[in-house]
């Protein structure tokens, strides 16, 4: 059974649900994460696995991977960000549409990696602001998966406006709904 | 192949020992000729390889590598060719396929290639001021500006030298231990964060 913020006894409440509008929407939000998949080495074939058949990333809700960063909410950085690819991924980061969230796939997205090297940007948390760590080179996909549901408890656990700290900035975006 | 055409034909060229396959030690001013001559005398039609060198020890130090296959005869042949004034002749006329092997070359090394359609950088960004796979060049990196100002401005990033000075992976020495390889430079690591 999930730890659920909101409870329903059809036979005390009939057909009418309470709950709290930050759990239902969060609880909405978690279960239809669309994530954008910022391909960029290894990591990518284990993300491309976990995606197919026999990991199966549809059982959790997350499965509608969408190459446009303007319909994509979550962004998998599955590889190494080399200094010329940071730029872009950034942009696209900037691209996505509120509420967004990243996760940074393996050892090369999360510090460099074993690039120690004047071409790779030693973690991509030097450039945008990341939710999900996921160690691993490369992570098998059910790490993947593991931090994926991490993320949606995350999700779930959010409160009425996204407080976002970025290089210990309070960024403060508040929720359309 | 016929070595003594070659040697007779371009006076210049030195037979050097190679280990593996036939070497010349060529003038860069006869680079392209020699290229021509072997692809459309000698049925060298497929270049291989081409690389830039940085011979540390060798005056001057920079220098561009060519393998060369014969389709026909199954054989494969090595020029060498130090620059002069940091550039030697393209071969990008001869063997189309050059034109991407020589941006690199340039990219890495600053070799300069005479005559190139398409002289950019191919794999660093265009305003990147160094040429990384010189050998007075660090591994680690020199500090530059982040390749896009706006989002420098933003982030505060700049491109920085790698932690690790020492080299990547390497272990402490001495016999075999049974610690995991560490880098020399410990500056920053998991119990002392980047300052």
């Amino acid at each position: 059974m999930v730890k659920s913020d909101f409870g329903y006894n059809s036979k005390i409440e009939g057909e009418v649900i309470v709950t709290r509008a930050d759990a239902v929407v969060n609880w909405v939000r978690s279960h239809s994460v669309w994530p954008m998949p910022m391909g960029l080495a290894c990591c990518a074939i284990e993300l491309m696995a976990a995606g197919g058949s026999r990991f199966d990333i549809s059982r959790f809700g997350m499965e509608v991977m969408r190459f446009s960063p303007r319909q994509a909410d979550c962004m998998i950085v599955s590889g190494t960000v080399t200094y010329k690819m940071a730029e872009v991924v950034r942009r696209i980061y900037d691209q996505m549409a509120e509420p967004k969230w990243v996760v940074a796939m393996g050892a090369c997205a999360s510090s460099g990696g074993m690039y120690r090297s004047y071409a790779t940007l030693q973690g991509v948390d030097n450039i945008v602001p990341v939710d999900i760590y996921i160690s691993g080179c490369p992570p098998r996909p059910e790490a993947l998966l593991d931090g994926m549901m991490l993320l949606q408890e995350k999700i779930r656990q959010e409160g009425g406006s996204l407080k976002r700290t970025f290089r210990g900035r309070t960024v403060d975006t508040k929720i359309v709904s | 192949m016929d070595v003594l055409a070659l040697t007779q034909k371009f006076p210049q060229t030195q037979n050097c020992a190679g280990q593996d396959m036939t070497t010349f030690a060529v003038n860069s001013a006869e680079l392209a000729d020699i290229v021509k001559y072997l692809r459309d005398e000698q049925g060298f039609d497929l270049l291989a390889d081409l690389c830039g060198m940085d011979w540390k020890d060798r005056t001057p130090n920079l220098g561009v590598v060519i393998h060369l296959l014969s389709t026909k005869k199954r054989e494969y042949v090595r020029l060498h060719a130090a620059c002069v004034d940091d550039s030697v002749p393209t071969v990008s006329a001869i063997h189309p396929g050059a034109n991407w092997h020589e941006r690199e070359a340039y990219d890495m090394f600053g070799i300069k290639f005479i005559g190139h359609p398409d002289p950019r950088r191919i794999l660093m960004w265009d305003a990147y001021p160094y040429h990384p796979l010189r050998k007075d060049f660090p591994l680690a990196g020199i500090e530059v500006p982040f390749p896009a100002a706006d989002v420098a401005a933003v982030t505060g990033q700049t491109v920085e030298p790698a932690p690790m000075m020492g080299g990547p992976f390497v272990s402490s020495g001495g016999h075999m231990s049974g610690a995991e390889p560490q880098a020399l430079d410990q500056s920053w690591n998991e119990e002392k964060p980047k300052s």
